[in-house]
């Protein structure tokens, strides 16, 4: 008796202790901080980023990141990312606006097809993985190449310019307006429902990863997948389901491009993975795989919206941002890689 | 997957008295093969394990070892010979396959997730859920204790069962795992070097959790290339080498020196002394060195002598 009594002490000796420690070994404790810094850092030196429309600005700007982030971010903690991310959401869009005005369908047959469309491209980048073993970096490389030039060939063979005619006389455009690309009004300010779709996503992705068993397939599968397999965890149906994930936040982005702007660009896109997979660097998630959060992502792209929309606000020259953005990286990276050797070699 | 899931009844039913030498083993391994395309990895290979008993597998690197794991967990399908299972015979074609007959393996590699807490680890492919549908989540409070209790009862105190298991020492990640495979109804644990990369004192550890997973039951196969280990806990020693059985025995007939021996294969070492000592005899150097060696040592145990 007189050593469980200890043992009940020792416990709650260490765990006491702990409760900072735990809250500091969170992943998305660095990028939290960052972010919080950089608000300061922004309300102070212009007063006009405090005003609720400017932070609505900054959030929609955040959220077209974000939305994207959310998939990167459980992709990457499964241990792969995805550099066919940027042109895939062009691809989405194209494929909606091409189909409904080539065939003069009601909008949404477009929009469903190019859900199947981008569901499809992140299978097959899971598929070709799972099957070769080659790293995800050549996989989804190749793939971004081809995606390009099919956004670029196809949309010149099919409408006959670089950009898809406008689909906003099409039936049903406004219903999808309403879902994709309207605003919705709080408190007198119109915030972009990218916003709300945003936070939904951050909510279900971090519900998935914390409380589900895919979410503890996912970390394994990302943090030892030899180790995954062994106890019968399949890893393969794992990662092919985190790329299809992947392809369903790109085809809300897509989506919300099309409807914002009636007509798509076949060139665009290109350079969007890195911002996405900087979002949820910043926001903790090891590049190697088996560390992170979806809140973190979704910290990294507000980091990222706020940078953005800041720099304008303080009225500074935009040419700064890119260097910005760099050093916010190398330093998130830094500290994740502290972070990470603590929790190995303790 | 939960431990009541597996209906014992079912498994114990055509057996005969477990503990005893009887017609049906708990697994069984009967002149078992495996090539890989035109290299003999493994062959005639006969070996059981019953419950309550310690099967070691002793051999050498590239032994076989490795291959016999393989084929008994699943990863890899024989090619010769056959592989019972309570007297049935069975060919496992994926690790899944291997687990729901009740063969669990714990890895050299450990088989854990380093950055993964304790529980989640502890439960990793066979998580408890609770709800209904698209809304099953995972019942973390129940997991938790749980492994608290199981690693408990296998005498591992742990103050949080929410670090990373990658903070644990070998020793202790060893025994999570044995504690894992106990608690999901494994009636065959097979440990895969358990001792290798751990110190004097870690290696007890582990081999008293051996003694613990047979005491309740369990048929365990121990595979290491340390004699020293083996003999304390096993009941039956199988000794590879290069792919070949080279001798099968019971405790009772065979002693730790004559294990060690046969391990080391000591004709084969007397053999190699003998080449060395050829070798050496092209260089006078050498011959001096032991002509002096043979001096030194022959004074010393004069001088013993006289004292």
């Amino acid at each position: 008796m007189a050593n469980a009594v200890l043992t009940i002490a020792v416990d709650e000796r260490v765990s006491a202790r702990s409760t900072l420690q735990k809250l500091l070994v969170r992943p998305e404790i660095g990028a939290l901080v960052g972010a919080l810094v950089l608000f300061v850092f922004f309300a102070a030196i212009a007063p006009v980023f405090l005003q609720p429309s400017s932070l609505a600005t900054v959030l929609y700007g955040s959220s077209t990141i974000g939305i994207m982030a959310v998939g990167v971010a459980l992709l990457m903690i499964g241990g792969e990312f995805d550099l066919s991310t940027g042109v895939a959401v062009i691809t989405s869009a194209l494929s909606a606006s091409m189909f409904s005005w080539y065939f003069s369908t009601n909008i949404w047959v477009g929009v469903a097809f190019a859900l199947v469309v981008s569901l499809g491209i992140g299978f097959i980048n899971g598929w070709i993985l799972v099957k070769t073993n080659l790293p995800s970096f050549i996989v989804t490389l190749a793939t971004f190449l081809m995606l390009a030039g099919l956004n670029l060939g196809l949309t010149r063979m099919i409408g006959g310019a670089v950009a898809t005619p406008s689909v906003s006389d099409l039936d049903g455009f406004d219903a999808a307006r309403v879902l994709f690309a309207s605003t919705i009004k709080i408190g007198g300010i119109d915030v972009n429902v990218t916003v709300f779709i945003w936070v939904a996503l951050v909510v279900v992705a971090s519900w998935v990863l914390l409380r589900t068993k895919v979410g503890n397939w996912i970390f394994a599968a990302g943090g030892d997948a030899n180790a995954a397999r062994a106890v019968g965890v399949p890893v393969n149906k794992t990662k092919i389901g985190l790329f299809m994930a992947v392809g369903f936040c790109g085809w809300i982005l897509g989506m919300h491009n099309l409807f914002a702007f009636n007509t798509v660009q076949s060139g665009e896109g290109v350079g969007n993975e890195f911002l996405y997979i900087i979002a949820a660097v910043i926001g903790g998630c090891l590049l190697t795989g088996g560390y992170g959060s979806a809140i973190g992502g979704a910290i990294g792209a507000f980091i990222f919206g706020m940078a953005n929309k800041g720099i304008v606000y303080a009225q500074w020259n935009p040419d700064w941002f890119k260097f910005f953005l760099g050093l916010m990286l190398l330093l998130a990276t830094i500290v994740n890689l502290i972070v990470k050797r603590r929790a190995e070699l303790k | 997957m939960n431990a009541k899931e597996i209906d014992q009844t079912i498994l114990l039913q055509n057996e005969t008295d477990p503990l005893t030498h009887t017609p049906v083993h708990l697994l069984s391994l009967n002149k078992v093969g495996k090539n890989y395309g035109n290299i003999l990895a493994l062959s005639d290979v006969t070996m059981a394990v019953d419950n309550g008993r310690v099967t070691c597998v002793l051999g050498d690197n590239g032994a076989g070892k490795s291959t016999l794991i393989k084929i008994i967990a699943g990863l890899h399908q024989h090619d010769a010979g056959v592989l019972n299972i309570m007297g049935e015979e069975r060919k496992f074609t994926s690790p899944r396959d291997a687990l729901d007959a009740g063969i669990a393996t714990v890895y050299q590699d450990l088989a854990v997730v380093p950055l993964m807490p304790i529980w989640r680890n502890f439960f990793l492919g066979s998580e408890l859920t609770s709800g209904f549908g698209p809304f099953k989540s995972l019942d973390v409070q129940k997991m938790k204790d749980i492994t608290k209790t199981e690693l408990a009862e296998m005498g591992i105190d742990l103050r949080d069962v929410e670090q990373p298991i990658g903070q644990l020492s070998g020793g202790e990640r060893q025994c999570v795992a044995i504690a894992r495979a106990v608690y999901f109804g494994a009636k065959v644990l097979i440990l895969d070097e358990p001792t290798a990369a751990l110190g004097v004192k870690q290696s007890g550890v582990v081999l008293r959790y051996i003694l613990q997973a047979r005491d309740r039951g369990l048929g365990v196969i121990f595979i290491t290339h340390n004699p020293h280990h083996a003999f304390p806990v096993g009941d039956r020693f199988l000794l590879l080498k290069r792919g070949k059985s080279i001798g099968y025995y019971d405790k009772k007939d065979i002693s730790l020196d004559e294990l060690t021996a046969q391990m080391a294969g000591g004709a084969e070492l007397a053999e190699l002394a003998h080449e060395l000592e050829q070798l050496g005899g092209h260089s006078d150097i050498v011959k001096e060195v032991q002509a002096e060696v043979a001096e030194v040592t022959s004074e010393s145990e004069g001088l013993s002598s006289i004292r």
